[in-house]
């Protein structure tokens, strides 16, 4: 029987069926931060359990924690930082604290680590665990009542989803990245249109891209509903599971994890990967994207009542105004940062497009590499040097930050931001706040011009 | 340890939040998750839809008026539940009293978050949904009755069924602790793991 990449991950870590219909599955690794697993640990142990293995599990500060410097941004959030150390010395669990050079954002780090490698099955309590799926391996987001029972039984309960294949067909133009193509996707597909799915990437487009665009789309393929997205092995992904402190450490022999050709998804998509074009979101949801070329959407565009009154009130809080060109919006603030967009590669090419130049006048300019060792390796390369002349704000620790704002890198009520991120939701990087999502190219592009701009017009 | 039974009938007065796309950023703002306990969360919960920001409740929100802010049943736009993990939404949700949001489609791991929690995902077309919210917005006939047995809404007049997975209806039924029960399966899991042997055995460096 021919199977999915998908199917082929699932049914290499069934545990059991069990009565009511779930089954049990196999977590081989399992990563943990500091606000989504407190309630877990003490859950766990509120019912005198305890961690089933614990060197199976890896813990790291990424989501609270201040990008100016190791010190806490306030008492409650050294509380929650000091309080995962604690879980871990208790329960024996790996810990990437603060000042740690191991340290970064989860799912920057695990892949530095060689913590990923082709068919392996990771779970994490965040939603952005799709990212390994980059690899071959099956991630997902759970929750913390899922992180518990992972923690006490090394198992989760699971229904198998169905299986959806993307497939981008053409090698994309210059200046469209790896964020362009799953922003396409978002809107092609839709914010909810993969729930319940798996997804699978598959096309030219795709296996032409590296691993940390590879990654990128994987990472952003909870945007769309999907609760694991995957891309089948090849040498790229091979050749990127040497030389890393767990290299070798799992008996992965270069299996190769590939849907059957003959495998059949419950649904397909088909893009053109040569028509896409560098994307900026205008609305307040990841599907609602348009070309940097194009104009945000008038009501004129929509039929339904319904979607005009979501229209209205997405430019409402984002005060725009409908019709208006996408290249008049100007901003207040540029971030490049977060699980989706700030590796190596994301700052090798945003530094391109800074290099001699200068961010606008009045425009707030930050860069947060998503590990200790993506920065030192920036600054090795010179990027500091280049982001800095230009006029950005060199964060020294790695973090989230303001890509959800849990620290204190928040953006003011009607501060306006071009964004490398992965969700413009309302309220995301601050209450009141506007979030354009886009390439990090496309992010210092904005901020040397002072307004969303075409990057092509840079090189 | 003592299996905490739920009542198969969820029965109160139902708010329409007809948005299309509410993430758990808003039904839960991040100023609230720098907490280690899931209590004292029914204040955040959709805070930035309920109240302004010097903390004054919005007149214009349903979930201040009338008889919706008593509501224990939301009925809710596509694709509810959307974007991050956190169980937060979830928990803010019970502790304001929602035993129940009827939809078209939900996120999968708010809808995993809500059946470790007792709160019900009844999934009906979008036909049956919007018949509903016009029921729900009807300040006068506001009452809905969900029943989990017969998968079954009654709203007035109305009485539509609802889709929910056999797990996730048992396991709200019974009101089960999933970690405890899996432990039943420890030889299981101890069996898979010696097939496994050597491969997949991730040993972090600490």
């Amino acid at each position: 029987m021919t199977k999915t990449l998908y199917d082929k991950l699932v049914d290499a870590h069934k545990v059991c069926d069990l009565p009511d219909g779930d089954m049990l599955i196999y977590v081989d690794f399992h990563i943990m931060n500091e606000y989504t697993s407190p309630q877990a640990f003490s859950g766990m142990e509120s019912k005198g359990l305890k961690v089933w293995r614990p060197e199976a599990h890896l813990s790291v500060v990424d989501h609270v924690n201040a990008t100016r410097s190791v010190e806490a941004p306030d008492a409650q959030s050294k509380l929650l930082i000091d309080n995962l150390e604690k879980n871990c010395i208790t329960h024996e669990i790996a810990f990437y604290g603060l000042g740690d050079l191991r340290q970064g954002i989860e799912h920057i780090i695990v892949p530095e680590q060689g913590l990923v490698v082709p068919g392996m099955l990771i779970a994490c309590g965040d939603s952005h665990t799709t990212t390994y799926g980059a690899f071959g391996a099956l991630g997902f987001g759970i929750g913390t009542s899922e992180v518990e029972h992972v923690l006490a039984t090394q198992t989760l309960r699971y229904k198998r989803m169905k299986t959806m294949r993307v497939t981008i067909e053409g090698d994309t133009t210059l200046g469209v990245t790896a964020k362009d193509i799953i922003m396409k996707v978002v809107q092609v597909v839709g914010a909810g249109g993969a729930n319940g799915f798996a997804v699978e990437f598959a096309g030219s487009a795709i296996r032409s891209l590296g691993m940390a665009g590879r990654m990128t789309v994987c990472n952003m393929a909870v945007e769309l509903g999907a609760r694991a997205a995957l891309i089948a092995t090849d040498q790229i992904t091979e050749a990127a599971l040497k030389d890393h402190p767990h290299s070798g450490q799992f008996a992965f022999k270069g299996e190769s994890w590939v849907s059957d050709p003959e495998a059949v998804f419950d649904e397909e998509f088909t893009i053109s990967g040569t028509n896409i074009e560098p994307l900026i979101t205008w609305g307040t949801s990841p599907d609602q994207s348009i070309s940097i070329t194009a104009n945000v959407p008038s009501a004129l565009d929509y039929v339904s009542p319904k979607a005009k009154m979501a229209l209205e009130r997405s430019l409402q809080y984002m005060g725009l105004t409908e019709g208006q060109s996408a290249q008049s919006i100007k901003i207040d603030t540029a971030f490049i940062g977060s699980c989706t967009n700030s590796r190596i590669e994301d700052l090798r090419e945003a530094a391109k497009i800074l290099e001699g130049r200068q961010v606008a006048k009045g425009v707030e300019a930050i860069v947060v590499p998503g590990s200790a060792m993506t920065r030192m390796k920036a600054e090795a390369e010179g990027l500091r040097g280049i982001f800095e002349a230009a006029g950005f704000e060199w964060r020294p620790e790695a973090g989230c930050s303001m890509c959800l704002a849990m620290n204190d890198d928040i953006a003011m009520d009607g501060e306006r931001v071009a964004s490398s991120t992965n969700r413009n939701f309302e309220g995301r990087q601050g209450r009141g706040a506007r979030t354009h999502l886009m390439s990090p190219a496309m992010v210092a592009a904005a901020a040397v011009t002072g307004h969303l701009v075409d990057v092509r017009n840079f090189r | 340890m003592k299996e905490k039974h739920m009542n198969k009938t969820i029965k109160g007065i139902a708010a329409p939040l007809s948005l299309a796309n509410i993430d758990t950023d808003v039904i839960m703002p991040k100023r609230f998750l720098i907490t280690i306990t899931r209590e004292g969360l029914a204040d955040g919960t959709f805070a930035d839809l309920r109240f302004d920001s010097t903390g004054k409740k919005r007149p214009e929100c349903i979930l201040n008026k009338a008889p919706w802010a008593q509501a224990t049943i939301l009925v809710v736009g596509d694709n509810f539940g959307c974007g991050s993990s956190r169980e937060h939404a979830v928990w803010g949700m019970r502790q304001l009293g929602i035993n129940a949001c009827i939809g078209t489609s939900f996120a999968g791991i708010f809808y995993d978050n809500a059946r470790k929690n007792g709160l019900a995902l009844p999934i009906v077309s979008h036909e049956i949904r919007d018949t509903l919210l016009q029921f729900a917005r009807n300040a006068s006939s506001a009452e809905i009755s969900i029943e989990l047995d017969s998968q079954t809404i009654t709203a007035g007049e109305i009485s539509a069924s609802f889709k929910m997975d056999d797990a996730t209806r048992t396991s709200l039924i019974q009101g089960r602790d999933d970690t405890l029960d899996t432990l039943k399966y420890a030889g299981a899991i101890h069996d898979f793991e010696t097939r496994l042997g050597d491969k997949m055995r991730v040993s972090v460096i600490k």
